[in-house]
């Protein structure tokens, strides 16, 4: 499949990159590791004019923790964030890298790029709003910080200007005594997933919950912050009845579409019996217990 | 299936035709340099098949799934179907082709062949570039680190069984060596 014809240009710094864009005009889309993008573009759902490539530009990937915070350059890889000791400290963050489709498209694709594309089934907007994300974007009037919660408008629609790109995402650590997990299930490692859900918990006395994040993915338009389902963990012991209580309420704030992944009615099934099994695995993970988790697909 | 339909201005199509020229692109494939001129679009599997006549790597899905276009680029396994040429420019390319040596397969290629890890091929180039990059990283493999690593390549022939037994096979004889 041929994407429809564009005019690519090199950018080799981030001020040549939005000078690019604004010279360019609106039909100009950036390319990162294009494992979203260049799919949409040979499918011609996307059919963009030029290309600004900023996989040359230096200094947009890495990852390091910083002021208590864990920074990934735009360009940091699935794949290097799974490798990562220091993201990998974060339990949520292995969860969601190291189950993104398969081993080549996680050496390709990167985490701004991801967040940018702004698919309501990509993991990364799921896993990240379970913790305090921040998008760094720059344009012509310099640097600004976004709250990835206002960030992501839509499905495929973010705030970002069109003269303006990602250059890296920082990501609060989370505090003392909190465990996190994204579950996400699907029908074969390269495929999006079905449904997908990020719980982070904090507990004190290993059973009371001063502190809750439940954010469900491609049930809806965008990830969506389970809010009611936060509030019926906050404050509370973690037992059976406000376990059920939350499960309930994130399943209530799915807004699933059938599609060829399975219908509205099973993903809603679906995204509360992952919420469940995140719930569950937060909490042993914010007492100190170490369990695998991650995306569940058909010959894992 | 990627899905997400974009808008689209039809107003505006052909009233702004993009300049698609074509641009040079340089790479090293199998240790050797090799150029192209080519249209942006060109993915990196066309440029490697139709521009350089590297035909060991098939195009199968052709959507990003299957990996029967997998190639080395940089030291990491990539679909070559989802990356336009120019983006490789520059880059240290291992495709099946540069696999073996005057003649002599690799150990990957023999354990394949004798453990008949393939039926009719076609998913075999990609498969012996996701194993070589997954015994470098894992020289022992688990059965679990196998599966993952090559959870990006879709046989439908062999059942896998072969496939795992191929690649213990050549983990055990690459620990030889």
């Amino acid at each position: 499949m041929y994407a429809a014809p564009f005019s690519y240009h090199r950018a080799t710094s981030l001020e040549e990159a939005v000078r690019l864009l604004q010279d360019l005009g609106q039909e100009t889309r950036v390319l990162a590791g294009g494992q979203s993008l260049i799919p949409l573009m040979k499918m011609r759902m996307a059919r963009p004019a030029a290309l600004v490539d900023i996989n040359f530009i230096s200094g947009l990937n890495g990852i390091h923790e910083s002021n208590g915070e864990l920074r990934f350059g735009a360009l940091a890889r699935h794949a290097e964030i799974e490798n990562s000791t220091v993201a990998s400290a974060i339990p949520i963050l292995h969860d969601c890298a190291a189950g993104i489709a398969d081993v080549q498209v996680r050496n390709q694709g990167t985490i701004g790029g991801s967040l940018a594309e702004a698919d309501p089934s990509g993991d990364w907007a799921t896993a990240l709003l379970a913790l305090d994300t921040s998008m760094i974007c720059f344009g012509p009037g310099g640097q600004r910080t976004v709250p990835l919660e206002a960030f992501i408008k839509d499905a495929f629609t973010t705030v970002l200007a069109p003269d303006e790109i990602v250059t890296g995402v920082h990501v609060k650590l989370p505090p003392q005594g909190s465990g996190g997990a994204h579950l996400a299930f699907k029908r074969s490692a390269p495929v999006y997933p079905t449904a997908s859900a990020s719980v982070e918990l904090t507990l004190a006395d290993h059973d009371m919950c001063t502190d809750a994040r439940v954010v469900l993915g491609c049930v809806g338009l965008k990830a969506i912050r389970a809010k009611e389902g936060e509030a019926a963990l906050r404050g509370k012991a973690l037992d059976e009845k406000n376990v059920r209580a939350a499960v309930e309420a994130a399943r209530a704030a799915a807004d699933p579409q059938s599609d060829m992944r399975g219908s509205a009615d099973y993903k809603r099934l679906l995204v509360g019996t992952l919420v469940r099994r995140a719930i569950g695995i937060a909490a042993r993970r914010a007492r100190g217990e170490s369990v695998p988790a991650g995306h569940e697909y058909a010959g894992r | 299936m990627r899905h997400g339909e974009r808008e689209e201005n039809p107003s505006q199509r052909g009233m702004n035709m993009p300049d698609a020229k074509r641009i040079l692109v340089r790479v090293r494939v199998n240790g050797e340099a090799r150029e192209a001129e080519v249209e942006p679009r060109t993915l990196l599997v066309e440029f490697l098949r139709e521009h350089l006549n590297l035909t060991g790597t098939h195009v199968g899905c052709d959507t990003s799934y299957c990996g029967a276009c997998t190639v080395i680029l940089g030291g990491r396994t990539v679909k070559s179907c989802t990356l336009f040429a120019p983006m490789a420019d520059g880059g240290e390319i291992t495709t099946v082709e540069g696999l073996g040596n005057d003649g002599k397969l690799h150990p990957v290629q023999e354990a394949f062949a004798e453990c008949h890890g393939l039926q009719c091929g076609y998913c075999t180039p990609g498969l012996l570039l996701s194993t070589v990059e997954l015994l470098k990283k894992h020289p022992k493999p688990t059965d679990e680190q196998i599966r993952k690593g090559i959870a990006g390549n879709t046989c439908r022939c062999t059942g896998y069984q072969n496939i795992f037994k191929s690649i213990r096979m050549a983990a055990a004889e690459m620990e030889k060596r």
